[in-house]
């Protein structure tokens, strides 16, 4: 016999009461974890994929979209930028290095990015099977994509024009699978990658030029295009300069990672106050429902506590008695609704993964949830505390001698 | 065992009780005796160190209670105080063996399941150590009350009308196990009655007043 046992036997006793407000504590901080692993991932996630990336410069429009098109994948682009130009960029003396990126077609919802090596060196991803493309037509696919297409090396596709599925396909210009990238948590896993030339090449089929092989050789350059440049400065100081340099003298556009992210996250962020401020109410309802149980079950556990009493119990024992109960509701509801948050954010995590918008788990554990709970336990604690203090006061006496 | 000198208790500025001087050895068998309304009951729950009193000593065990801390108290009481309420009132989400073993944790000595096992043996209550308090008759109720109140083989044993409203038969048999419980751990027992049937049973009789 103890304390918590004490506080179980009376928390069985009512277990359709004790079920109630396990599931209300359950569904608060349920909700609360799955916005925390959510964000953090999101977050995580957003933060990789920008790393080192100082300035994105693509064709005139919104910043947002060319941020999110050219790292993220998750958009279309805004345009096209000229080669001419770019290279001129290329050239600036605030810029240490660019990434040109051409975009434009898909396969199966992937989409599919002419670049350099320097993309993937950039993101420290290292191939798990086969080389990094040399020919035009050469792909090198992501993980997710390998994964979900089933495609191996020496497997061949066709892209399609734009970004989503069922687009046009283009006839006669396959794509020879010459390397599959091990995973690497970026956005590298759910591309394409293939040399610009390779896109440049696909494209002036319109133009008349078949000649796959030597087609970028044949362009002028004025016909070359990328979709944007991705720029890592030269020293800090650049950041005063060049994003003013390519807005006012060229028809380009520079947009700031990390300017436009935080945008991007203080407008999703509005959508998960929104969900934060519910859970906590579902939290506040919780505590309520704890304190009323509690504050009602005083009157008839009266006498029990008068007994407890003459048998030699403290007044502090009495109001640890009631604090265990609110605190062991509130623990265990807390565990519930930690696993159920795990459990929503793995659903969400495989809805996200169909759709190829990237991906969440729920099968991750973070140091915060200890906080989560922690802080579940508190409110069951506080929801105790003004019956505890009654509890704590019975005369015992008088309730023996009333009866 | 027991030392009562002076003492008088009031309630809301009356007094509800008066002792001139009463005292006890220890294993001695006493009834306490008294109209309704003779602070019977006060008195019983000054000597279970549940109510201090307004004024005059109260030496229960060797100890002047009125020198204990509160939580002093608390512990006095539960080791060697057991007390049989007229209510018997087990807890009711606890097996008849865990409202036993409750008196042995509540009062901060180590649980002793065999000690446990004894004294509802002793009471003919082995086979009901797991029912409910609600599964109980009144006789097993009041027997596992009882037990809760011997298991910690208190000094002194105080029992609040136990045969009131039992007839000639079961009158005699709760008498019969209070005496036998209370000389089997040497406590000294003070049953507070006014039932006229257990008179001849028990040798020592205080006897109080109407209260003034």
């Amino acid at each position: 016999m103890n304390l918590l046992k004490l506080s179980a036997s009376y928390l069985r006793a009512k277990a359709l009461n004790t079920g109630l407000q396990v599931v209300l504590f359950a569904l608060g901080i349920g909700t609360i974890t799955l916005l925390l692993l959510a964000t953090t991932q999101l977050d995580q996630r957003m933060r990789r994929d920008a790393q080192g990336i100082d300035l994105v410069i693509g064709a005139k429009g919104s910043p947002l979209q060319i941020i999110l098109s050219a790292i993220y994948h998750l958009d279309v682009p805004t345009g096209n930028i000229s080669y001419t130009q770019a290279k001129t960029i290329a050239a600036h003396r605030a810029v240490k290095k660019t990434i040109p990126l051409a975009l434009g077609d898909s396969y199966r919802g992937f989409r599919i990015a002419g670049t350099n090596h320097d993309y993937v060196a950039h993101y420290g991803a290292t191939l798990g099977a086969g080389r990094l493309w040399e020919k035009p037509l050469d792909a090198v696919i992501g993980a997710e994509v390998a994964a979900r297409t089933g495609h191996g090396l020496g497997a061949k596709f066709a892209g399609a024009h734009g970004l989503g599925d069922g687009g046009d396909a283009h006839e006669g210009t396959d794509y020879t699978v010459v390397g599959v990238l091990a995973p690497s948590g970026t956005v590298l896993d759910r591309l394409v990658l293939t040399s610009v030339e390779t896109v440049w090449a696909v494209h002036a089929q319109h133009q008349g030029i078949h000649d796959i092989e030597n087609a970028a050789a044949q362009m002028k350059d004025e016909d070359k295009e990328y979709t944007a440049l991705l720029v890592q400065y030269a020293s800090p100081l650049a950041a005063a300069i060049l994003p003013r340099y390519v807005n006012n003298n060229s028809d380009m556009q520079a947009a700031s990672p990390a300017y436009e992210t935080a945008r991007l996250f203080s407008i999703i962020g509005v959508g998960t106050d929104v969900l934060r401020g519910f859970a906590l109410v579902l939290v506040f309802s919780a505590a309520l429902s704890v304190f009323i149980a509690l504050y009602n079950a005083l009157e008839e556990r009266r006498y029990d506590l008068a007994i407890m009493r003459t048998l030699g119990a403290s007044p502090g024992r009495l109001m640890a008695l009631l604090m265990g109960e609110g605190m062991l509701l509130a623990g265990i509801g807390g565990v519930c609704g930690i696993a159920l948050g795990h459990l929503f954010t793995e659903m969400t995590g495989m809805a996200m993964r169909t759709a190829q918008q990237g991906s969440i788990t729920g099968l991750i554990w973070l140091p915060e949830e200890f906080i989560v709970l922690a802080l579940a336990v508190a409110v069951g604690a506080l929801a105790a505390l003004v019956p505890a203090w009654r509890a704590y006061r019975t005369d015992i006496a008088g309730t023996l001698a009333r009866g | 065992m027991f030392e009562l000198q002076q003492l008088t208790h009031h309630y809301d500025g009356a007094e509800v009780l008066r002792v001139e001087d009463w005292s006890a050895a220890q294993g001695a068998q006493w009834l306490l005796l008294g109209p309704s309304g003779s602070g019977k009951t006060t008195l019983l729950h000054i000597l279970a160190g549940i109510l201090r009193p307004t004024a005059g000593r109260a030496i229960i065990a060797g100890q002047d209670v009125s020198d204990l801390s509160a939580s002093a108290l608390d512990r006095f009481r539960g080791r060697n105080i057991g007390i049989v309420l007229q209510r018997l009132h087990l807890l009711p989400s606890l097996t008849v063996a865990q409202n036993v073993q409750l008196a042995q944790y509540l009062a901060g000595l180590p649980q002793d399941a065999t000690r446990v096992d004894e004294v509802l043996a002793g009471l003919d209550l082995a086979d009901k150590a797991d029912a409910r308090p609600h599964a109980l008759s009144h006789g097993q109720a009041q027997r596992a009350a009882i037990a809760r109140a011997v298991v910690n083989r208190p000094r002194l044993l105080l029992a609040d009308e136990p045969t009131s409203n039992l007839d000639d038969a079961r009158c005699a048999q709760a008498l019969d196990l209070l005496l036998t419980q209370a000389a089997a751990c040497g406590a000294t027992l003070v049953i507070a009655t006014h039932d006229q049937r257990v008179r001849a049973r028990v040798a020592h009789h205080y006897q109080l007043g109407a209260a003034s």
